[in-house]
């Protein structure tokens, strides 16, 4: 049985008791203490049509409501000590270089707990109500629901009974923050979704995304074998005023002969990156991009391919990236050097925001060294023509290299028809020791 | 879908769309601060000197909170076909549009940010809806006095489409010209066998701009944008000398205290609350930046507080004990929320809920203090939000622009 040691994050102060189920006494977010509870509640306005106008809101005000709601909040925690550390305590710097990674020093990000089984060989596993889930975390470390008003406005309720009518969504501090008002999505809590997307709740994160109407608050979201550590679907968000290296990275439009014209949304293949990725933009409507994007993730589970997708450019681009980190590590094809930094790719890294453990690779921290580290996280130009074949496919696409003749960026056709390998490549009962 | 009924967000959270936001930026005093910025630095004659600067370019202020902006050149007017009032006041984001190439907009955003010259083609929109390429030349002018960026200006060279000729690629021709120029354009592309695909060109009349992912300036057009932009600077230096506020293309080190960079002004200028930063490196712990609701609260103006002591609020009886409690916090890097009694500057006293902060930058050390006011008998805004609430919001807002803008200090520089 192969087994991976990978350092954990801590996402609740609650965590810790996954083993131990308490009683409702706790005021918790589960079916117990959560609909006879009140939470500030901040209802978008839900219409499909997109929440930025299409001039181009740029950045809001600072006290643009739901910046305000959300930093003020978690402000008020970092006050009430729910924190494990603060965040902008740490170091943190831009790598000299042509793309700007950032790093940050961040030792008490990584704590230790006792291990918990966690397969990573399986994309899409089933919720157990028996491991840690955001049920079991307190309502003090939420800080507002999110959902689908039914005005034309967006509304406010400093505080709204849950009642049972509806299925809340809430969003929650993250209390191992990456950075200054790190918070997690959590669509429909009590429904106790695993790590899995469908498209209501894509939809949501990319409302959330157009909301806060800044282009430098993004969501990111890790499936189960891609650094996923909960199995309760969630989204992780937070603000960082520069770009991230990938923003950046120059990107060429895929051209689609059917498929795509009615909704306007455009595909395109990220360039120049160590982490090969799929750019989405463009659509009539949030929903139209959204359910795109949210079909071809489901492809990937389907296929059992773990992947990571930054939602950026507040809900206009969104970034979707198949990788193999896990399986390569798994499977020893990591060099030790890079195991050693014990950074685990995750969305955040692979867009560039590394969060290192020890102070000699802060200080040593290139942007060769980052380039390293990504390059194992992606798919080889092969393997990823195969992954962006399925998903076209699966989202009913036909991109115009498939007709006409091969293309110089296609790779030549021997690549194409090499056999395609299964993508579970590990044996029976893969775990990893968290 | 929400059952409850639940107050709508006061108008200035949902406002973000453009016209609501120029209302909001006309109101009250702005027109007159749109109208200073320039004279204030270049004397009342700079208008008639730029007007006779061929080319179409857009003079920014940073220093104005939205980043609106102050002068439009005629060729500019003529070219999106907009009035100079629909323009001034506004930010350049507003002749974005759907096809605007996200990065693109990242590009420009950046370079603001990071003071920078920039030069790169753009996809913008016209009054009228109809889209077309520049060339967008960006650049800052510095003040010499204290090192900040006074202006920002952007000139614009229309990128016509290479195979047809100059005259047919004119953009203010008229609107039916130009479009019988794209249809013919398209067919003749598709019968060379073009890569695009066929789906785009269903309507023809934008879609074949929009397609483009990019248009290539010339060199020609790369020198017109570099001699408007010479133009353009020269005058602005020359006109700065009759004030005395002179300014350079380069950004003069300044002795004394480093000023805030103009990103971060720009962040602070979008915090619509009473609040100042202090800088507790300095000596006696002077005040770095006073937003101008501070300014209307306490009836000073920021030329009378800037590098002072925090203190000219306390009088009389104004409790020593509360100021020992700050004084406390403050030296163990703590925050603290305290009442005291505070005073105006012609001499009326208030009761001021006071929230200190310290705040980091990147490198991990407190920057700064944040001190975050309410008056305790005004009106609230009723947004729903706590005065503390508010306050927190404030401080939040505050420590991601000062963590964030403190970290572009280093050398990184995306190659174009």
């Amino acid at each position: 049985m192969l087994t991976i040691k990978r350092v954990p994050t801590v996402l609740s102060n609650y965590q810790e008791d996954s083993g131990e189920p308490r009683g409702c006494g706790r005021n918790c977010l589960g079916k117990c203490c959560l609909p006879v509870s009140k939470l500030p509640l901040y209802a978008f306005k839900s219409d499909a049509r997109p929440e930025i106008s299409s001039s181009g809101v740029d950045e809001p005000p600072s006290d643009f409501f739901l910046n305000g709601l959300l930093l003020g909040g978690w402000e008020d925690r970092m006050s009430r000590g729910l924190f494990r550390y603060d965040v902008t305590a740490c170091e943190t710097k831009v790598i000299p270089g042509e793309y700007g990674f950032i790093a940050q020093l961040n030792e008490g990000r990584h704590l230790k707990k006792r291990p918990t089984e966690f397969r990573v060989d399986r994309v899409l596993q089933p919720f157990d109500p028996a491991k840690f889930n955001f049920t079991k975390v307190g309502q003090e470390e939420v800080l507002f629901r999110f959902e689908a008003g039914e005005g034309d406005k967006a509304g406010f309720l400093e505080s709204a009974a849950v009642g049972d009518a509806n299925t809340p969504s809430v969003v929650a501090i993250n209390v191992s923050p990456i950075e200054y008002g790190h918070v997690l999505l959590i669509p429909r809590v009590l429904d106790c979704l695993p790590q899995r997307i469908d498209p209501d709740s894509f939809l949501l994160a990319l409302h959330m995304a157009a909301e806060a109407g800044s282009p430098y608050f993004r969501l990111g979201y890790n499936s189960l074998g891609a650094f996923a550590t909960i199995n309760h679907l969630h989204f992780q968000a937070y603000f960082l005023t520069m770009p991230f290296p990938v923003e950046k990275a120059p990107t060429q439009r895929i051209p689609v002969v059917k498929g795509l014209s009615q909704s306007k949304v455009k595909v395109s293949k990220l360039l120049n990156y160590p982490v090969r990725g799929l750019v989405y933009e463009g659509g009539n409507t949030l929903k139209d991009l959204s359910d795109v994007v949210a079909n071809s993730c489901i492809c990937l589970q389907e296929n059992n391919i773990p992947f990571n997708v930054l939602i950026s450019d507040s809900g206009r681009r969104i970034f979707l990236f198949p990788q193999c980190y896990a399986e390569k590590q798994a499977l020893g094809e990591v060099s030790q050097e890079i195991l050693d930094t014990q950074v685990n790719p995750a969305v955040w890294e692979i867009s560039g925001h590394m969060v290192l453990k020890r102070k000699k690779d802060y200080e040593e921290a290139s942007e060769e060294y980052a380039w390293r580290l990504l390059a194992e996280v992606s798919l080889s130009e092969a393997r990823f023509e195969e992954v962006k074949a399925y998903i076209f496919e699966a989202t009913g696409l036909e991109s115009e290299e498939e007709k006409s003749e091969p293309e110089e960026n296609k790779g030549t056709p021997q690549q194409s028809s090499t056999t395609v390998v299964a993508a579970n490549r590990f044996p029976e009962g893969c775990l990893v020791l968290q | 879908m929400v059952a409850l009924t639940i107050p709508s967000i006061g108008r200035r959270a949902e406002n973000t769309s453009p016209p609501s936001a120029a209302a909001e930026v006309m109101a009250g005093c702005s027109l007159r601060l749109i109208e200073q910025s320039l004279t204030a630095r270049y004397s009342d004659w700079i208008a008639e000197a730029l007007d006779e600067i061929q080319g179409c370019f857009l003079i920014t202020d940073p220093g104005i909170a939205g980043h609106p902006i102050v002068f439009a050149s005629h060729g500019f007017l003529a070219m999106s076909g907009y009035s100079r009032e629909e323009v001034l006041g506004r930010n350049g984001r507003m002749f974005q549009g759907p096809a605007t190439n996200r990065r693109s907009v990242l590009e420009i955003r950046e370079a603001i940010r990071e003071e920078r010259t920039l030069q790169i083609s753009l996809l913008n929109y016209r009054k009228d809806g109809t889209p077309h390429w520049i060339l967008f030349h960006l650049f800052p002018v510095f003040g010499v006095d204290d090192g900040r960026v006074a202006h920002f200006v952007a000139v614009q060279v229309p990128i016509p489409r290479r195979s047809r000729s100059l005259s047919e690629a004119r953009c203010g021709g008229a609107r039916g010209r130009l479009f019988g120029a794209c249809r013919n354009e398209v067919r003749s592309d598709c019968d060379l066998g073009c890569n695009l695909a066929s789906d785009l060109f269903v309507d023809v009349d934008n879609r074949g701009l929009e397609a483009e992912e990019s248009r290539e300036a010339s060199e020609q057009e790369k020198e017109r944008a570099s001699d408007a932009a010479n133009s353009i600077l020269s005058a602005l230096t020359q006109y700065s000398k009759l004030t005395g506020r002179v300014v350079s293309s380069k950004r003069c080190r300044v002795a004394g205290i480093s000023p805030l960079s103009s990103s971060l002004i720009l962040s602070l200028g979008r915090i619509k609350q009473s609040f100042v930063l202090t800088d507790p490196q300095l000596p006696d712990m002077p005040i770095v930046y006073a937003s101008d609701e501070f300014l209307s609260l306490t009836g000073y103006s920021r030329q009378e507080i800037l590098g002072h002591n925090y203190e000219f609020l306390n009088g009389p009886d104004t409790e020593v004990e509360v100021l020992h409690q700050i004084r406390q916090s403050i030296q163990a890097e703590c925050a603290c929320t305290v009442r005291l009694l505070n005073y105006r500057k012609e001499g009326s006293s208030f009761w001021n809920l006071l929230h200190v902060s310290p705040v980091r930058n990147a490198s991990g050390k407190v920057a700064f203090y944040v001190n975050v006011q309410i008056d305790e008998n005004a009106k609230s805004e009723g947004l729903g939000l706590s005065p503390h609430m508010r306050q927190l919001g404030v401080v939040g807002a505050v420590k991601v622009a000062v963590r964030s803008l403190s970290l572009c200090a280093g050398p990184s520089r995306p190659s174009s």
